[in-house]
């Protein structure tokens, strides 16, 4: 970022970066075993380059850990340690969003799998990329939010947080999640994207994709393990994703926005929101809210 | 108004120029549902274009179904959160919303006006610019208007917008605002308030909110949205003397030793004489490092790495100084306590206390009064709890860098932390140092507890029986301290008897007494410890923090807690005194095991079972304890 201070006052997205390298500080700092989560979505993307800022010139002091649900293409070598955790039940039972629906498949692959990682690796402290903006029960969500040593969040057992004055401290067995990005919102993110030029992968750009229209969401068909309903034919249509957090269970957007200021554009004149497109939010009302409680991200 | 779409169709590239350059602004909108706190919020988030479609199609469904509009959009309903809060109808914790318009970025702390909630008021007050106190033109001035207004004040914020909503349902009757704004401005000059704009308004009809009322055209002042994004942000942080608060050492390698933190108040400066705190050394600034290179300075706010030109000892919680200003030392202090837990505050007892970067050990003298948060008169009270707030002193178990909270909130405000449970139990706001402590030096002497356990042959220590009453502690004390006699083993021995009839006979049995019970009794036995003798202490000593106080006192080694371990039937059954069976009929308050908790001991150094094992037994394993431990000689 411009290390410029014009008229001697940080702009809204100077605050932002320092407040995330203030969080991440800290949570280094007050915990053991720290790890952060890593997808390939912006906001993952966008955290990692702030880390990287925190500790320069030190490398990262956490490795990076991805749940891999199997779907997501993985973005290559990125020179940092990093671990990937397949949840072996889902592999063995063969669990699927098209079998067994958006529900159980999120919750075998990336809860389950999330919480088995973090026991298996014996982690106190994870960063995940979460931010208040994205869906009303996200509001009050706490920067350091504390779990139990069944990784579950009670909304009455969360710490008030005042100042820039963090609690990491946690009993044996608990541990905390810790959302850097907070108070970022989606056009935050893209801005900074683009004042530091941070790569993004491809998947957020318009392409020609092979796509199905399915109860009013695009669903890109990638591979055979996508199977068609009677009457589906995929098309190639120029489309591309607001969000990667859950693929596939994310639907795709026409678009012909290519490049970054097309799609920064297209965000900013959209009329629908960006969690749209998730299927596990629709499934049932206060549905992130109930995942958040087991132990969803 | 906030995004203008044509700029953004037409030149992106200059769209994001210019809004690469915006501000933040932070503040707390303060009211309750009747005010029409969430229905400001909502349209606010709606006028900046932040609800989408589908949360319009969700909140017209909605409007429809659980409004109170009467079938109008019910802006209040694209605010609340959690499910539980919904089927009650009222918001119960912090909420943060956002939205942008063409100068500023603003994040709300969204926090509910009633009493019992003072906790959130002033969590998210803690972090605010600007205050937003809304009151019903309907009824005017209110308890908790005076209430939010003290409370702001309290945690500095003193920059007011007073919001006088629904001026639809009286007319917008020009005298209705007048009288409110004068009564108002009166009641927060008292306080120390003079910054305050007030508005007209009705967040539900939309009058002065983003544009000019025609309702209203004797109010010349700015709409709200006006008012927030042209206030001017000037921020005392800039102003006061420069503190970094050290988070973490950052040494990558042998040639490399930086520190890092945030600038949390004024101008950080390449070449810079600073002095560390609380050591007091001084060096000079080398370089200010950032991953994009290298600063000349770093203003307030500003997160960075330093390195300094000399090899100093600097480590997290150390707060880098301007050293013509550096901030004071001290480890005992009167502060605001904002008591924040269902767990009442138990003066005396050990808490920690995070202030900065920094985590140290601290107990709280009772109360020397309770602020009335309605009416702010000062009221006597033993103790605070829940959504409280009082004067204390604070005693630390080491010195700490501070300044007072109205010259630097960063510096000047803390948090408590409950030892066991690791919970944030309260904040306060630093007043100034207690010179006392000061004044009171340990003697150095030249008999040492060393030559005196030389002397006697044997180590002290300090035997902790814990356990119900009637598990047996005092017939295994009593034995332990014959057989320790019959050793030629210098001892004595503490228990409720025998401080319960003098030193302790001012407290009663109230969780309160309990821990100044303790306390006391841990502090005669360290005095004894340090005389050399073998001290035992039996006491049915129910909460784990108190027994890791007494602990703590002493060197390791010296501390050997035993457990009495015996089921409650089986206490109940053996009831020595008729104790039990007195509290079952309810002559016995807060009698431990039937009305009040026992915190068994998770590790103890023994741990007896009394159905299982006798006396005799039980006074072998402490025996060997202590022999083990090198207290008695092998």
């Amino acid at each position: 970022m411009t290390t410029n201070i014009e008229h001697t006052r940080l702009t809204h997205l100077q605050r932002l970066e320092a407040e995330s390298i203030h969080i991440m500080r800290e949570a280094v700092a007050e915990s053991e075993r720290p790890v952060m989560l890593y997808s390939i979505g912006k906001d993952s993307t966008v955290m990692l380059h702030l880390a990287r800022k925190a500790f320069h010139p030190a490398p990262l002091p956490f490795p990076l850990l991805r749940i891999d649900t199997t779907w997501e293409r993985m973005a290559e070598e990125i020179g940092f340690e990093f671990i990937t955790y397949v949840n072996p039940e889902c592999v063995e039972k063969g669990i699927n969003p098209f079998d067994h629906g958006s529900s159980l498949h999120t919750d075998m692959w990336k809860t389950e799998g999330l919480k088995q990682a973090l026991d298996h690796y014996r982690f106190d402290l994870a960063f995940g990329g979460a931010r208040r903006d994205e869906e009303k029960s996200r509001a009050k969500e706490r920067v350091f939010s504390l779990r139990s040593a069944q990784h579950q969040w009670d909304p009455k057992q969360q710490r008030p947080e005042l100042w820039r004055i963090y609690n990491g401290r946690k009993g044996p067995g608990e541990s905390v999640r810790v959302f850097p990005l907070s108070n970022w919102t989606e056009l935050d993110v893209w801005q900074y994207i683009w004042l530091e030029n941070i790569e993004i992968v491809p998947l957020y750009f318009a392409a020609p994709r092979p796509v199905v229209e399915r109860e009013g969401n695009l669903i890109m068909v990638e591979d055979d393990r996508m199977r068609l309903l009677p009457g589906e034919t995929p098309e190639t249509r120029s489309v591309r994703f607001r969000t990667l957090g859950c693929y596939p269970l994310t639907g795709a957007i026409e678009s012909t926005a290519d490049n970054l200021t097309a799609i920064i554009r297209e965000m900013l004149l959209t009329t629908s929101s960006e969690r749209q497109g998730r299927m596990i939010d629709h499934d049932q009302d206060g549905s992130m809210e109930k995942k958040k409680q087991e132990g969803y991200f | 108004m906030a995004h203008s779409s044509e700029l953004i169709a037409k030149d992106i590239d200059e769209y994001l120029h210019q809004h690469q350059h915006k501000s933040l602004l932070r503040f707390i909108a303060c009211g309750s549902v009747d005010d029409g706190k969430s229905t400001l919020i909502g349209r606010l988030l709606y006028e900046s274009q932040l609800v989408f479609d589908d949360h319009l199609a969700a909140l017209e469904a909605d409007s429809k179904r659980v409004g109170t509009q009467g079938g109008d959009l019910d802006f209040a309903l694209l605010l609340d959160g959690l499910t539980a809060e919904r089927e009650q109808g009222i918001t119960i914790d912090v909420a943060y919303r956002f939205f942008s318009t063409e100068r500023r970025k603003f994040i709300v702390a969204d926090t509910p006006g009633h009493e019992q909630y003072t906790r959130n008021m002033v969590t998210g007050a803690s972090t605010a610019d600007l205050a937003v106190i809304l009151v019903d033109a309907r009824k005017g001035l209110l308890t908790q208007t005076r209430r939010h207004s003290y409370l702001v004040s309290l945690i500095g914020v003193h920059r007011i917008v007073l919001a006088v909503n629904k001026m639809d349902l009286m007319g917008y009757d020009r005298d209705v605002f007048d009288a409110i704004e004068a009564e108002y401005r009166e009641f927060a000059a008292r306080l120390g308030l003079t910054d305050i704009t007030c508005i007209p308004m009705s967040a539900l009809r939309g009058d002065n909110i983003t544009e000019p009322s025609p309702n209203t055209p004797w109010y010349t002042g700015p709409t709200f949205m006006e008012h927030i994004e042209t206030v001017e942000l000037e921020d005392l942080a800039h102003t006061r003397p420069m503190r970094l608060p050290v988070q973490w050492v950052n040494r990558p390698d042998l040639d490399f030793r930086g520190f890092a933190g945030t600038v949390v108040s004024g101008t950080l400066r390449a070449g810079q004489r600073v002095r560390i705190l609380p050591s007091g050394t001084e060096s000079t600034v080398a370089r200010i490092v950032t991953f994009d290179g290298d600063l000349e300075e770093a203003i307030a706010h500003q997160a960075v790495t330093v390195t300094l030109a000399d090899e100093v000892d600097v480590s997290r919680g150390d707060v880098i100084c301007e050293a013509r200003e550096p901030a004071g030392v001290a480890d005992q202090f009167e502060a605001h306590v904002v008591w924040m837990h269902e767990q009442e505050m138990l003066p005396g007892r050990p808490y920690l206390l995070k202030t900065g970067t920094r985590t140290v050990g601290a107990t709280f003298s009772a109360p020397k009064y309770r602020v009335n948060v309605n009416t702010l008169e000062h009221q006597a009270a033993p103790t605070l709890g829940l959504n409280e707030i009082g004067v204390c002193n604070v005693a630390l178990d080491r010195a700490v860098p501070f300044d007072p909270y109205t010259e630097n909130r960063d510096t000047g405000g803390f948090i408590v932390i409950d030892r066991m449970t690791n919970n944030t139990v309260a904040a306060g706001l630093l007043h100034f140092a207690l010179r006392r402590a000061e004044n009171i030096h340990w003697h150095a002497v030249d008999v040492t507890k060393e030559s005196r356990a030389q002397l006697n042959g044997h180590g002290p220590a300090m035997v902790w029986f814990t356990g119900l009453s009637g598990s047996g502690k005092s017939t295994i004390a009593n034995l332990l301290e014959k057989r320790l006699h019959a050793l030629g083993v210098r001892t004595y021995l503490l228990d409720g008897d025998n401080v319960r009839h003098g030193l302790n006979r001012d407290l009663g049995f109230t969780d309160a007494d309990r821990v100044e019970n303790i306390r006391r009794v841990a502090e005669v036995g360290r005095l004894m410890v340090d005389a050399g003798l073998v001290v035992l202490a039996s006491f049915i000593s129910p909460f784990a923090a108190e027994r890791r106080m007494a602990r703590e006192m002493l060197e390791p080694g010296e501390f050997c807690e035993v457990f009495v371990d015996a089921p409650l039937q089986v206490a109940e059954q053996r009831d020595p005194k008729g104790l039990y069976a007195k509290a079952r009929r309810g002559e016995l308050p807060n009698f431990t095991g039937i009305d009040s908790p026992y915190e068994a001991p998770e590790s103890p150094e023994v741990h007896v079972n009394t159905a299982e094992q006798d006396p005799g037994q039980a006074v072998d394993l402490v025996l060997n304890h202590l022999r083990a431990a090198g207290v008695l000689p092998a």
